[in-house]
């Protein structure tokens, strides 16, 4: 994905793009911006019987993440001998969507399932751990349109807050086309009545993008211009993704504490003077 | 040839840590001439190298190190045994039983499965599989007690330097505590009041692993917690 050649097309584009100033004052049907994403609030480490878990809530999306490995792969014959296997399960509660959905795993779950994996297999080191596997399963309590891309973001942390060694996160995001504008985010209205519907996974640090799916029709020129729209909407919710992690061990990080006074009881240290250890008194 | 956060600031997986050539520590990786972050936890910088003390992690087996685990399966002539590590240990005969081996020999008077055991990793074989021996003072087969779950990572912390901070729960409670380096314990006390104080002064370092000052916190805690009961 060249992404800098994309970015010096749309600049030099740029006269043809004179209707922004139109599609700035046209409002969405929930009254947001059209490069203003759903409100996002993630928290971590949710489930203490998962290794790794995260709950996102993207819009009306309420999504449920737990994350176990990496762990003996059963049944054996489906493990690699070279690296882990990365299993997602993306399933949708019956009460999730109105009216009720049968709980048995549909074709659509299918294919999500096997989206988020390769969205987020690019970002695990999963050759650390061969013969084993990581799965992670993704319940979407309620949804509003977007799942895929709030489930991604809610697995990238999950998988984080298990310990997983990652080259980076993974943030997703959509971008869609309704009434011939480009907007970011679609809830499940906009979704519905819009022209297209791109979602798009990316590792902001690496700058890579690990998702891109397309239904509808789009020019080339839009589609390129809604792959700018969503890297800077998965760069938005990046930033929501860390602040999620930190918030967990970041409560009593003295960060502008003097580094002296951190050292003494730094677990690091520790370790090597007594390396293991088993107790015994009465 | 730059430093981009302070010493023991939080980074998470792909956060560049260092720029230019120096030695990659636990928990990073390279590309070019970057360094980044595999896992969430407190960077360290050293003159030489780069690395992170990772807050969640997982068990990676190491040979020599004390574990408690499970038995979840048995086969001829060797128990399966689940150490919370990405593959399951396994023990032979020989390794729990310090006799002439014999064919007709009853495993499962030894050990059966859902027995919980303090072993030691004496080998990893090719497959990195760990084996396991219950030959030693104090390994075999547990009794009684609480079994406390901790990631595996910050057992350093646990124990404190030079075994201050566990030495001082032991002095504090009178419990015995046997720390598995999987992050399995063992609490087993006088009384079932002791054994839970631990576990929550445990859940309470666990909490705050990276912060400082934190055995003599715990030290509070234990005492208002003995307070309390009283």
């Amino acid at each position: 994905m060249s992404k800098k050649a994309t970015t010096k097309k749309t600049a030099t584009r740029k006269p043809a793009r004179s209707k922004k100033a139109k599609t700035d004052s046209w409002k969405r049907a929930d009254g947001r911006a059209f490069d203003e994403l759903r409100t996002i609030k993630i928290e971590s480490g949710v489930l203490p019987n998962a290794d790794g878990s995260a709950y996102i809530e993207m819009g009306r999306n309420k999504i449920l993440c737990g994350v176990f490995g990496p762990r003996e792969m059963h049944p054996k014959h489906q493990a690699r001998p070279n690296e882990a296997v990365l299993r997602c399960r993306y399933h949708m509660a019956p009460f999730s969507v109105d009216p009720r959905r049968s709980p048995a795993p549909s074709r659509r779950d299918q294919e999500i399932s096997m989206v988020m994996r390769s969205a987020l297999e690019p970002a695990v080191f999963l050759e650390r751990y061969p013969r084993a596997s990581i799965d992670v399963y993704v319940e979407v309590i309620e949804a509003d349109g977007g799942t895929r891309c709030a489930s991604i973001n809610a697995a990238a942390v999950a998988l984080v807050d298990a310990g997983i060694p990652m080259k980076d996160l993974v943030a997703a995001c959509a971008v869609g086309k309704v009434e011939d504008k480009l907007i970011v985010d679609l809830g499940d209205y906009e979704d519905k009545k819009g022209q297209s519907d791109m979602p798009i996974a990316y590792m902001p640090k690496l700058g890579k993008v690990t998702l891109l799916q397309m239904d509808g029709i789009m020019s080339t020129e839009e589609a390129e211009k809604a792959l700018d729209l969503a890297i800077e909407g998965c760069k938005k919710v990046y930033e929501i993704q860390r602040e999620a992690l930190k918030k967990k061990y970041g409560i009593d990080q003295p960060q502008d504490k003097p580094q002296k006074e951190l050292q003494p009881e730094e677990p690091k240290e520790e370790s090597e003077e007594e390396p293991r250890k088993e107790e015994g008194s009465q | 040839m730059s430093a981009n956060f302070q010493d023991r600031n939080l980074v998470l997986p792909g956060d560049v840590l260092y720029e230019g050539r120096i030695r990659t520590g636990e928990n990073t990786y390279r590309n070019q001439d970057q360094v980044y972050a595999t896992r969430l936890g407190l960077v360290n910088y050293s003159p030489d190298n780069v690395s992170v003390v990772a807050l969640s992690t997982g068990y990676t087996p190491l040979v020599g190190d004390v574990i408690i685990g499970e038995v979840i399966d048995m086969e001829l002539g060797e128990w399966r045994i689940d150490i919370g590590a990405q593959s399951e240990a396994v023990m032979g005969i020989p390794d729990a039983v310090d006799r002439p081996f014999r064919t007709d020999y009853v495993m499962t008077r030894v050990l059966d499965i859902g027995d919980t055991l303090i072993a030691k990793i004496v080998d990893l074989d090719r497959r990195r599989t760990p084996i396991l021996s219950i030959l030693g003072p104090g390994l075999g087969k547990i009794h009684d007690g609480f079994i406390v779950r901790f990631t595996p990572s910050k057992i350093p912390r646990l124990i404190g330097k030079k075994g201050s901070m566990i030495n001082m729960i032991i002095k504090e409670t009178g419990c015995r505590i046997v720390i598995g380096q999987n992050g399995r314990i063992l609490v087993s006390g006088p009384n079932r009041e002791r054994e839970e104080m631990v576990v929550k002064v445990m859940n309470k370092i666990e909490l705050e692993a990276h912060t400082s000052g934190l055995t003599n916190r715990a030290q509070e805690f234990l005492r208002q917690l003995k307070e309390r009961s009283r």
